[in-house]
């Protein structure tokens, strides 16, 4: 799932400082379950940003709304009336959603209230942690299912560096160094000789180097 | 010969290298790197240029070596992947042949977090193994990693590489050294030893799976001044092995003078124990800050003057 995490309050309201009247829209998706932009999130911003523009002597009107999700124009299409009554819109879905609403409804204009931050899954209740750069060539098929492209520091391919101690990166102690995870977790396996190949150069074409990237599907094309 | 360095002719020759380090200053100042050359020149076989070590901002590795390349001291310039991608690195690769450079050292460098723009941007394009595998087929195959053939005047470098013997995990250690053989290095320079029964486990089992013989593996050693400089090392640096005997040594030693003293002592000892390891063939000193001291250890270890390879 996508991650996001809201911005700091202060930064969102200066952001909506000219207007009167938005929408604060969130999201169904992603951001309902990592618990920064569904509708309990919608609610709590809502009323955190009343409370402050009432105590600025500056009452702003908010409607609140939450699609199933933001990403999509038949989700969003439904709140178009309401969204052409407003000066802006405040969205706390990931930066996706943002932009589909900033593109799809150009006449009007949509400011984000989160920071996307990555794709992860929680670890624990609350704890979220990266797991997927999306660098459009998975090699997770010979690391024992572990990416050294989203969790090393140093995005290296044939580590662990000389800083792995402990089973600690040398960027962090708090972090794992996911080169010792994927060293153990291909002992297990009885894999280890993955680690003896020289994984060569990474064509990097594949990931956000070679512009806006795309994916289609044939059959689900009109 | 692959490069015809003087390294690595005193290597071919059977000869026990000494190497050391040369910073470059965090500024323009050519005198600064003279004056570090002053302490090689004659002591030490090849200093390794450092390249912005630490992230922090210096005169480029590239430049400075070729001020010490001036003054007669051959520099091991050293490459890391934090700051460029490989168009960067191959084309400075190019440029450091054309100035003379013969040694190259392929590191991944230390992360960005540590320097002093703990805010820019990581590049590591490639890791170190795949750096070590494009300087050697730019060398031998006469290509450019894309496969692009170089016409004539290919760089000729005699690859390095370091090695952390005391990083976790221990038994992936050597794997990783023989990775590294495997992609293209010539030579090994080893992280700081001051652990040596661990470095000695560690090179049987270099000897046990015949590494030695496919590179030269130079220790690693750092004169010390302070027990508080082991105890930041066994602490604050990741991968590396002080013994608290060690520690203990330096700080019965109450006066400056004589803890200096102590500090070369212990470092000659060291020398003299890695000299007797099998597969050990040099030493490479690493006195951060302390460049001065490189001549004076060199030759109470017994190691001038430099056999004349030319």
């Amino acid at each position: 799932m996508i991650v996001a995490d809201r911005k700091p309050l202060d930064e969102i309201l200066a952001s909506i400082e000219p207007y009167k009247k938005i929408m604060l829209m969130g999201c169904g998706g992603c951001v309902t379950i990592c618990f920064s932009g569904g509708a309990k999130a919608v609610e709590l911003l809502a009323s955190q940003i009343r409370m402050a523009r009432n105590k600025a002597g500056s009452d702003i009107d908010i409607v609140e709304c939450t699609p199933e999700r933001q990403c999509e124009f038949e989700f969003i299409d439904a709140f178009k009336e309401q969204i052409a009554s407003v000066e802006a819109v405040l969205s706390i879905a990931c930066g996706v959603g943002v932009q589909t609403m900033n593109e799809h409804l150009a006449e009007g204009v949509t400011i984000p209230g989160l920071n996307t931050k990555f794709m992860g899954y929680p670890v624990e209740h609350g704890l979220w942690q990266e797991r997927c750069a999306g660098c459009g060539d998975c090699v997770l098929q010979w690391t024992g299912g572990l990416c050294p492209v989203a969790r090393c520091a140093k995005r290296l391919f044939n580590g662990p560096c000389g800083g792995s101690a402990g089973g600690r990166c040398e960027v962090d102690k708090e972090v794992e160094c996911v080169w010792q995870l994927i060293h153990d977790r291909l002992e297990k396996l009885n894999k280890l000789e993955n680690l003896e190949i020289v994984r060569p150069a990474r064509d990097w074409r594949t990931s956000t180097n070679a512009g806006q990237r795309k994916v289609k599907f044939e059959e689900a094309m009109l | 010969m692959k490069s015809g360095s003087r390294l690595e002719r005193i290597l071919a020759a059977g000869h026990f290298a000494v190497t050391s380090e040369l910073g470059p200053p965090k500024n323009a100042d050519p005198d600064n790197i003279r004056k570090k050359a002053s302490y090689c020149l004659g002591n030490v076989d090849a200093a390794n240029v450092t390249d912005n070590q630490t992230a922090i901002v210096r005169m480029s590795s590239i430049a400075a070596g070729t001020i010490a390349l001036s003054c007669g001291v051959e520099p091991v310039i050293q490459m890391v992947c934090r700051d460029r991608n490989r168009i960067a690195m191959q084309s400075d690769i190019l440029g450091a042949a054309a100035l003379g450079c013969k040694n190259l050292l392929c590191l991944s460098g230390d992360h960005q977090k540590f320097g002093n723009h703990p805010q820019a941007s990581g590049v590591y394009d490639l890791d170190s193994m795949q750096l070590i595998d494009m300087v050697r087929r730019m060398r031998d195959d006469k290509t450019f990693l894309s496969g692009e053939p170089i016409k004539d005047h290919e760089p000729r470098f005699f690859i390095g590489a370091a090695a952390n013997p005391f990083a976790d995990p221990l038994n992936f250690r050597i794997t990783r050294l023989a990775k590294k053989i495997a992609a293209g290095v010539d030579f090994i320079q080893t992280q700081c030893i001051f652990d040596i029964d661990r470095f000695e486990q560690y090179m049987k089992m270099v000897v046990d799976r015949g590494l030695h013989e496919k590179a030269y593996i130079l220790a690693g050693l750092a004169p010390v001044r302070s027990e508080r400089a082991l105890q930041y090392m066994k602490d604050e640096v990741p991968g590396m092995s002080v013994p608290d005997e060690l520690i203990a040594r330096m700080a019965a030693v109450k006066d400056k003078d004589e803890k200096m003293e102590e500090g070369i002592k212990i470092c000659l000892e060291m020398i003299e124990c890695v000299k007797h390891i099998e597969g050990v063939r040099g030493i490479h000193l690493m006195p951060v800050g302390w460049e001065s001291i490189t001549p004076v250890i060199v030759e109470r270890a017994g190691l001038l003057p430099r056999p004349d390879v030319a």
